[in-house]
């Protein structure tokens, strides 16, 4: 260990080569789309654009933020985190106390637990699924994109578990000093599980920001489409075009599609919210993962 | 008996926590498992479920004799085989050249890069990788080009499509799954290289002796858990990067169920098609737990 041998170094200095590029690979696609974005159209089109803007400009950025669907779905993505985060962290933490309980205290924990666990298991699928929302009365509106997964049991058992490897000692000081279960909850598990709590925050967040296939069959219309639905419409007809396999149907299309610079600019705002956030919060989720899924 | 009645009263906050979450999961969970009957009906949502008409097996019939039926089913084990298979490898070799690294910064900078495409969606990356693979413009067939071969049609082609979809997964998820890893490598104790080296092991025996043993419970337990997504070959992804001329090769049976049920409004077909997904891959993920328990002593709670 002392004195690297010369293969070692040679072993070394390859490695951070691969490295670079295994992290260059994940750059590079999404700075081609930046590059795209700032480019003029007419540039795009001749396919000269790589990884560097050609002739500069924010025109398409002007026509996006004059596009009156686009700021209602990212208005309506906006209020759907906030919801849905606010819901899905009321919700885990919770579900996750209870479960946390050893089932000789709390006896129905076990029974609890499978109820739980099971939908995880096993599921009505999507027909049945959308049959409910549905007779729920819940088509059109904000609270089908909320309420079904309102419950994200993956992030209850990454809660519990952490619940779990807190010290007994701390609830039974709680219980002699007269606090009660919710006492205990709030004012002595919450604030030591802040790393837990940012993590499943940030899945949440993410989670619900990218959701687009629920917006795409609970809104009839697509005044209703979040963010991710909006452009999941506006680029799967793009998909159609780039295959190269165009009918008439297509080609009417075509006309209505705005050009690659458009949609480049809107997939890299649709991105700086998730950029925004994931650096601050990604200590914590590197810590908190491991301990919720690695265990003993 | 004095001490079960206080003990439930001191667990009725428990049940109260867990009230609103069990509802939910009633509602939007078992309720439609209940649903899951009108497979075996000829289901119109005009009707609804007041007008039940039985129809018992023909609905399974009627799938089974559908053309492609097979193929689809072997589609999805084949790409979800192949998603399992690079997902297990490539992140255990990026694990293994990420643990060499002893400059923190760099060893960071890189886990954060890697770890980002796990965040977007794959509506985003999609957009993205239909891009970057555009036969006329797209910069890989323009490196392609540059070295003089023929533009190739990567998404519209039945041969390449469902490497595609391994690769772009892999791209995806490649640095998420080096996560677990990378924490199962930091937490071999150090002392044994330490003695190995005494003993005169170079890198790779201790790579071989010491690195690779410690990480053997985690691998054992990342197969066994991979097991319940045999019969996923990943929607999201599929339903955004594939068009009609990729069906032969890339239909799953989740875009099957999605086209039969919402876009032909077969709703009884397409459930019935689901119930299957969900009972086979139900004993998937049974067994997989099962030998998760046995050989790596997991717990799911």
């Amino acid at each position: 260990m002392h004195h690297a041998s010369r293969a070692y170094r040679w072993f070394l200095g390859i490695n951070y080569v691969i490295l670079t590029l295994l992290a260059l690979l994940c750059l590079f696609p999404i700075v081609n789309i930046l590059a795209i974005s700032f480019s003029s159209s007419d540039a795009v089109k001749a396919g000269s654009v790589t990884f560097w803007p050609v002739d500069f400009t924010f025109s398409s950025y002007k026509y996006i933020l004059e596009n009156q669907q686009f700021l209602n779905s990212f208005g309506t993505s906006l209020l759907r985190v906030v919801l849905g985060v606010a819901t899905n962290l009321i919700f885990t933490i919770l579900v996750a106390y209870p479960l946390s309980k050893e089932a000789a205290k709390f006896r129905s924990r076990t029974f609890y637990a499978w109820v739980f666990v099971f939908t995880m298991l096993f599921s009505g699928g999507l027909i049945p699924g959308y049959l409910i929302v549905k007779e729920a009365g819940l088509l059109d509106s904000i609270w089908a994109l909320i309420l079904p997964g309102a419950v994200p049991i993956f992030n209850v058992l990454l809660m519990l578990n952490f619940f779990r490897g807190l010290p007994k000692e701390l609830e039974e000081a709680a219980w002699m000093d007269g606090a009660g279960h919710f006492r205990t909850l709030w004012s002595i598990y919450l604030p030591i599980s802040l790393p837990s709590i940012a993590t499943i925050t940030l899945f949440a967040m993410v989670g619900h920001w990218n959701a687009w296939f629920d917006g795409m069959i609970y809104m009839k219309s697509p005044e209703g489409y979040p963010l991710a639905t909006y452009l999941q419409s506006m680029l799967q007809q793009v998909t159609m075009i780039q295959s190269e396999m165009m009918t008439l149907e297509d080609a009417t299309l075509l006309s209505q599609v705005s050009d690659r610079t458009t949609q480049a600019s809107q997939i890299f705002l649709s991105v700086i919210p998730i950029l925004l956030v994931y650096p601050f919060l990604q200590r914590y989720f590197v810590h908190g993962l491991v301990v919720g899924s690695v265990k003993g | 008996m004095r001490s079960n009645y206080r003990q439930f009263i001191r667990n009725v906050p428990l049940h109260l926590m867990i009230l609103p979450g069990l509802i939910i999961i009633i509602v939007f969970g078992y309720i439609p498992m209940a649903g899951l009957s009108i497979a075996f009906q000829n289901f119109s949502p005009i009707a609804g479920f007041k007008n039940m008409n039985w129809v018992g097996l023909d609905n399974f019939r009627y799938l089974f004799d559908l053309p492609g039926f097979g193929q689809v089913v072997w589609n999805t084990v084949f790409i979800s085989a192949m998603k399992i298979v690079s997902g297990l490898v490539i992140p255990v070799l990026v694990a293994l050249l990420l643990n060499e690294v002893r400059k923190t910064g760099f060893k960071r900078t890189i886990q954060t890069v890697i770890y980002m495409p796990h965040f977007f969606s794959w509506v985003i990356l999609a957009g993205i990788i239909v891009d970057v693979l555009s036969p006329s413009t797209g910069i890989v067939n323009m490196l392609l080009k540059a070295i003089g071969v023929e533009p190739v049609q990567f998404l519209a082609s039945n041969e390449w499509f469902p490497y595609i979809l391994v690769i772009t997964d892999q791209w995806k998820e490649f640095g998420f799954g080096t996560i677990i890893y990378l924490a199962a490598l930091t937490n071999i104790d150090k002392s044994l290289y330490e003695a190995s080296v005494m003993d005169g092991a170079g890198r790779w025996k201790q790579t071989w002796h010491i690195t690779l043993p410690g990480i053997r419970p985690i691998v054992i337990l990342m197969v066994t858990l991979s097991l319940g997504n045999v019969l996923n070959g990943g929607f999201d992804q599929v339903f955004n990067l594939y068009n009609p001329l990729v069906y032969e090769s890339g239909d799953i049976l989740d875009t099957m169920i999605y086209r039969i049920g919402l876009q032909d409004a077969q709703y009884s077909v397409s459930t019935a098609l689901g119930l299957i997904k969900s009972v086979v891959s139900f004993i998937f993920i049974g067994l997989g737990y099962f030998l998760a328990y046995r050989l790596a002593n997991y717990r799911i709670f």
